[in-house]
């Protein structure tokens, strides 16, 4: 059992290239339990790729990931999310013909067992999994102020519901650590300020570590315990908010040099 | 539509009327032989029992392809190693003469086989480049049937095996006449039942995969795999599962074929064919069982149907102006088109389905 103290998620210089590119040059950060943890940067700063990198979507080329203490890099794709580490996607990445339950219901996946010959003659205990999957996703639906969409096909929603059934599938999986890749981007002003609420409602609640990545200064500052700026796979800046706001290469990598 | 719905909707929720129900279809299909052969003759009687075993292809085909996404071009290979697993094993080619009730879980079984052995290697790939080796795969079980009966006779080649038992239960055999209190119960109809059984059985199968833990991961897949693989689900096994699952079912198919037919022979197993049953699961609606059902019974029936062109042609218009046998590829060949430009997502489209059950209302929001 780890300490209390070692950080839920622990980056140890991530290095990650594409031909030439370097996406990744190194960055280690620490993401304690409880806190929701920023990372910002321009576009191009590498973000989404230490998020691909974290949820092994990528092979990261150098370093060590450790989560609760355990190296995630032995660790298969689909093993991630049993491990308590559920995300959602920058462009969306919903079963688009689902309806909104079975999106959900599937986010319950790794937390459910029963193969497929107890499927196909459907044995009293899958019965009972199945009633307990849909009983989670209508919970987390009624949560996330869905319940009148449930068995809408996903495909149909506006895009900021959409994004609420993703985070809603990504809850389902009972995460102890939280990827958010974008959560705001496409929300309108309005959107944006609920959302900044329900961020802090679900790490409230549930009990959750928020990792964030995200374009919209004022949601990251507001919300965030601690942020991190990256520019071009290197970290530039770490701290508060308020300590990062006014980093000077912070400032210069979203301003341009003066 | 709404009221349709309704009564629908009212019918599935009475434990009366769907018992009710149940039994009246039980009762129509129990009938069914009898009737045809009554009205239309032994011959119609002989397309249901293919349809049946087209129902059977359809809905393995339609585990992979429908649920899962894997386009799958060769499908009938699955086919043809059941019906040859059935064939080399209960025929006077080597003296073998297993029962059917052996023979048909292992015909089914060594498809699976194969199932595996073409999604292995083909994990990585998708759409058009999966189509292509799947094809492949296809022709190349035809092609080593053709030709395995040299240096050593296994497969009898081109001229195919004949003489393959039929399914029997001791001392009655399926493809016997018998007379019972002035019924008579010929092999098409005895064939029937089996055949009746297993397509119920794998309806089953398929309906209680679609709707379960299994299923959804099978379809999430298809939309979108990296977010599946995200979610915790075990991509690799789970195509594989589908592969093997899709292949048991046309394995299943082939067994019964070859004891239906009595004779096997590597030209029953073409590229054509694999399209056809492709063709009976898009157009039905891939992906809902029904539709698939739906699918390969107008499929296997239309083609038939079409024969009736040349004498309908000598009785309206005095003579034969166009052979029938023309004719029959060229409107099957309309009817497919026509149907495909009028109903893009398949006569009987899932999502449909469940929108209907849902309510039949669908949010505007955002438009």
């Amino acid at each position: 059992m780890p300490a209390v103290d070692t950080p839920l998620l622990a980056a140890q210089s991530l290095s990650k290239r594409f031909g030439g590119l370097a996406a990744l040059g190194g960055v280690s950060l620490a993401v304690k339990r409880g806190e929701i943890f920023g990372l910002i940067g321009p576009n191009g700063a590498g973000k989404t790729t230490l998020f691909n990198c974290l949820s092994r979507l990528y092979e990261c080329g150098s370093g060590d990931i450790l989560f609760n203490g355990h190296s995630l890099l032995q660790v298969p794709r689909h093993g991630i999310a049993a491990l308590g580490i559920g995300r959602t996607f920058q462009n969306l990445a919903l079963f688009r013909t689902m309806t909104v339950l079975d999106n959900v219901m599937v986010g319950h996946h790794c937390r459910t067992r029963s193969g497929f010959a107890a499927n196909a003659l459907r044995l009293p205990f899958v019965r009972h999994e199945e009633h307990a999957t849909q009983e989670k996703a209508r919970s987390l639906i009624r949560f996330l102020g869905l319940d009148a969409l449930a068995d809408s096909r996903v495909a149909d929603l506006p895009f900021g519901t959409q994004k609420r059934v993703e985070l809603a599938r990504a809850l389902a999986s009972d995460p102890k650590l939280l990827l958010l890749d974008e959560p705001a981007s496409g929300l309108n002003h309005e959107e944006v300020g609920e959302l900044g609420v329900l961020i802090r409602e679900i790490r409230d609640r549930l009990g959750l570590t928020v990792l964030l990545v995200e374009h919209h200064m004022s949601l990251v500052m507001s919300i965030s315990d601690r942020v991190v700026a990256l520019n071009f796979g290197r970290k530039i800046a770490e701290g508060t908010p308020a300590e990062v706001q006014k980093h000077p290469e912070v400032i210069q990598a979203y301003l341009g040099a003066a | 539509m709404r009221h349709a719905v309704e009564h629908w909707q009212r019918w599935r929720e009475d434990p009366w009327l769907r018992q009710l129900g149940y039994c009246a279809a039980a009762a129509v299909l129990i009938a069914l032989p009898f009737v045809v052969d009554a009205a239309l003759g032994r011959a119609w009687v002989r397309i249901i029992d293919v349809a049946l075993l087209f129902i059977l292809l359809g809905l393995g085909l339609n585990i992979v392809v429908g649920f899962a996404g894997l386009l799958d071009l060769g499908y009938i290979a699955f086919f043809a190693v059941g019906a040859y697993s059935y064939a080399l094993l209960a025929s006077p080619q080597f003296d073998i003469h297993w029962s059917f009730l052996a023979l048909l879980p292992t015909g089914a079984f060594v498809a699976a086989l194969f199932g595996v052995l073409l999604g292995a290697p083909t994990l990585r790939l998708r759409g058009d480049y999966l189509a292509i080796v799947t094809l492949g795969f296809g022709e190349m079980i035809r092609i080593s049937l053709n030709n395995l009966n040299r240096p050593y006779n296994i497969t009898n080649g081109p001229q195919g095996i004949t003489l393959i038992d039929p399914l029997a239960i001791g001392e009655f055999a399926l493809n016997r006449t018998y007379t019972i209190a002035g019924f008579t119960l010929a092999p098409v109809h005895s064939y029937y039942f089996a055949f009746l059984a297993c397509a119920a059985a794998s309806i089953f199968i398929s309906l209680r995969l679609e709707d379960s833990r299994i299923g959804r991961a099978w379809i999430a897949i298809r939309e979108d795999e990296l977010a599946a693989g995200a979610m915790g689900i075990n991509t690799r096994n789970l195509k594989l599962l589908a592969f093997a699952m899709g292949a048991t079912f046309g394995g299943l198919a082939g067994g019964l074929f070859a004891s239906f037919q009595g004779f096997v022979s590597p030209e029953s197993f073409t590229l054509l064919d694999s399209i056809m049953v492709l063709c009976m699961v898009v157009l039905g609606g891939m992906g809902n069982v029904g539709g698939v059902v739906l699918g390969a019974a107008l499929l296997t029936a239309l083609p038939e149907a079409l024969r009736y062109a040349g004498p309908l042609q000598q009785e309206w218009l005095g003579e034969v102006y166009v052979d029938p046998s023309d004719l029959r590829m060229l409107l099957f060949g309309l009817a497919l088109v026509l149907m495909m430009l009028l109903r893009p997502a398949g006569l009987w489209p899932s999502t449909l389905r469940r929108r209907e059950l849902a309510g039949g209302e669908e949010p505007r929001a955002g438009r």
